[in-house]
């Protein structure tokens, strides 16, 4: 990992897990696993946020929240698939009501697979999400 | 008159970890009436039993909800026991009881985290979680998973945990009893938690009743049911007492759920000392016909399962009551009359599982 020159904040939305997943990147910001010493702030409001963490294929209902929740983020932003049903749908595919993976809707940047994803991988997946925004960033700067 | 205006709370909002949305009519800062709509976990779960067959959808059925995912599995694979009118062996039904309460154990620390969280408790936050990952460990050793287990079968489980095992987590259990405890004091007579939960959001043993509350909502407000008195699984061996407390409030709910803590790891050590060797499975043959009603005490209050087979592989339907779905009314009755500050501690008190309820 490269250094980190800024400490980027970190938001979570549930697309329509199964909260797996969600409790699984609450615990990553808990002790034992603890993301917050990478600088990382977990944070609430999309407008603070460089980096959203979306678990669950997104559905009918809130498709237009996740656009929206996107749109609120400023440039440069990461957008992190954490589990298998945010990166394709995983076991809920085939349902009536869920239209695949995160990006259908949003570009997707980091596809963390697994049912749950273990807070192993979804740390490992923040980590690569802080080197592309690093790279993000230095590339709005050159056009600027 | 006050000045009225509508505030929308969620669905994505910072004390909420998933999503629901709440219309809130406040008069100045008092909520006058709350409106939720529903819907943004909906995935139609419920209907993927026509693609699945029966033994396939019990690993669909416990991704109804991460948290007492091993719950929802256990009270699948009962229903269809129920219909192949099929007894499995003491010790599955032993190993079953471990699990759930080791569900219930994790499910009621991360309410306790949570509850902080929403006061704005950040350590006292991270200790619940702290003690939360010591559950999973044991999760993981016994099962593989931390969070999704499919452990569970028709017919018994599919892993069995030895005699070093179970005694490595009683020993466990016996630190984390005495550091709950000290964790627990903070929540119970703390002035400043105190002051955000005692009085806040009375629910009457009436309306409490009449709403159909379940679980340690309804314990909270002093009704002295829970469905594990009917005996399912090793229940029938167990010493149990529901915990109930007659204070009605947010105060109460986090009482209960503090005393159902220490109530598990009770139960724990009662099933492991009373655990008989054997099997743990039979095998089940052929495919179900007819039609069976099932009830299990969840962490969050009774969930009422109903399968319908008709004799393939294929059922025809899979309907689950779930505890949060009944635990909504009550919910908007504490709403009506708050303060707006108090709506997030209000939605935590039922500790909310939308997923499980929208499915």
């Amino acid at each position: 990992m490269a250094k980190v020159s800024k400490s980027p904040w970190l938001m979570h939305y549930d697309a329509s897990s199964c909260n797996g997943c969600d409790i699984e990147v609450l615990a990553c910001l808990t002790p034992v696993y603890d993301i917050e010493r990478f600088g990382i702030i977990n944070t609430g409001d999309p407008k603070q946020a460089d980096i959203l963490l979306i678990t669950g294929g997104v559905n009918t209902q809130n498709k237009a929240i996740v656009e929206q929740i996107y749109s609120q983020m400023p440039n440069p932003k990461v957008v992190v698939a954490v589990g298998i049903c945010a990166c394709t749908g995983g076991v809920f595919k085939e349902c009536y009501n869920i239209l695949g993976g995160v990006d259908q809707v949003i570009p997707v940047d980091i596809y963390v697979p697994g049912c749950a994803a273990r807070p192993e991988s979804i740390i490992d997946g923040v980590v690569k999400a802080l080197d592309l925004l690093e790279k993000k960033n230095t590339e709005m700067k050159n056009k600027a | 008159m006050a000045k009225r205006s509508v505030i929308p709370f969620g669905p994505q909002h910072p004390v909420l970890p998933e999503p629901i949305h709440l219309d809130l009519v406040l008069e100045d800062e008092k909520v006058i009436e709350a409106i939720p709509s529903v819907g943004f976990v909906h995935r139609g779960l419920e209907k993927l039993i026509e693609k699945r067959d029966f033994n396939q959808y019990q690993y669909v059925i416990e991704r109804t909800c991460g948290i007492c995912s091993f719950m929802h599995g256990m009270s699948y694979c009962e229903t269809l026991e129920k219909i192949f009118d099929v007894d499995i062996p003491d010790r599955a039904k032993y190993l079953r009881t471990i699990w759930a309460e080791m569900s219930r154990l994790h499910s009621h620390l991360l309410w306790l985290g949570l509850l902080a969280d929403a006061f704005g408790f950040e350590s006292l936050f991270m200790q619940s979680w702290r003690m939360r990952e010591k559950i999973l460990d044991m999760f993981e050793a016994s099962t593989g998973g931390r969070v999704i287990f499919s452990v569970n079968k028709v017919g018994g489980v599919l892993k069995d945990m030895g005699r070093d095992m179970l005694n490595s987590f009683i020993e466990t259990f016996d630190d984390m009893e005495e550091s709950i405890s000290a964790l627990s004091k903070v929540f119970l007579n703390d002035v400043t938690v105190n002051s955000r939960l005692r009085g806040v959001g009375v629910l009457t043993r009436e309306e409490a009743v009449s709403l159909g509350a379940v679980g340690p909502m309804m314990r909270a407000s002093g009704i002295d049911i829970d469905t594990r008195l009917l005996g399912y699984e090793a229940y029938k061996d167990l010493d149990l007492d529901p915990v109930i407390s007659t204070e009605c409030d947010s105060y109460a709910r986090c009482q209960v759920r503090i005393g159902e803590i220490f109530q598990s790891f009770n139960l724990i050590r009662q099933a492991v000392a009373k655990i008989p060797d054997g099997e743990i499975a039979v095998q089940v043959k052929g495919a179900p016909k007819g039609e069976a009603f099932n009830r299990v005490e969840q962490p969050r209050g009774e969930a009422i399962y109903y399968i319908k087979a008709n004799g393939s592989m294929y059922l025809d339907r899979c309907r689950v009551r779930t505890p949060t779905f009944t635990n909504l009314q009550p919910l908007i009755k504490t709403l009506q009359g708050c303060q707006y500050a108090d709506v997030p501690i209000l939605i935590l008190t039922i500790d909310p599982c939308i997923s499980c309820t929208e499915r």
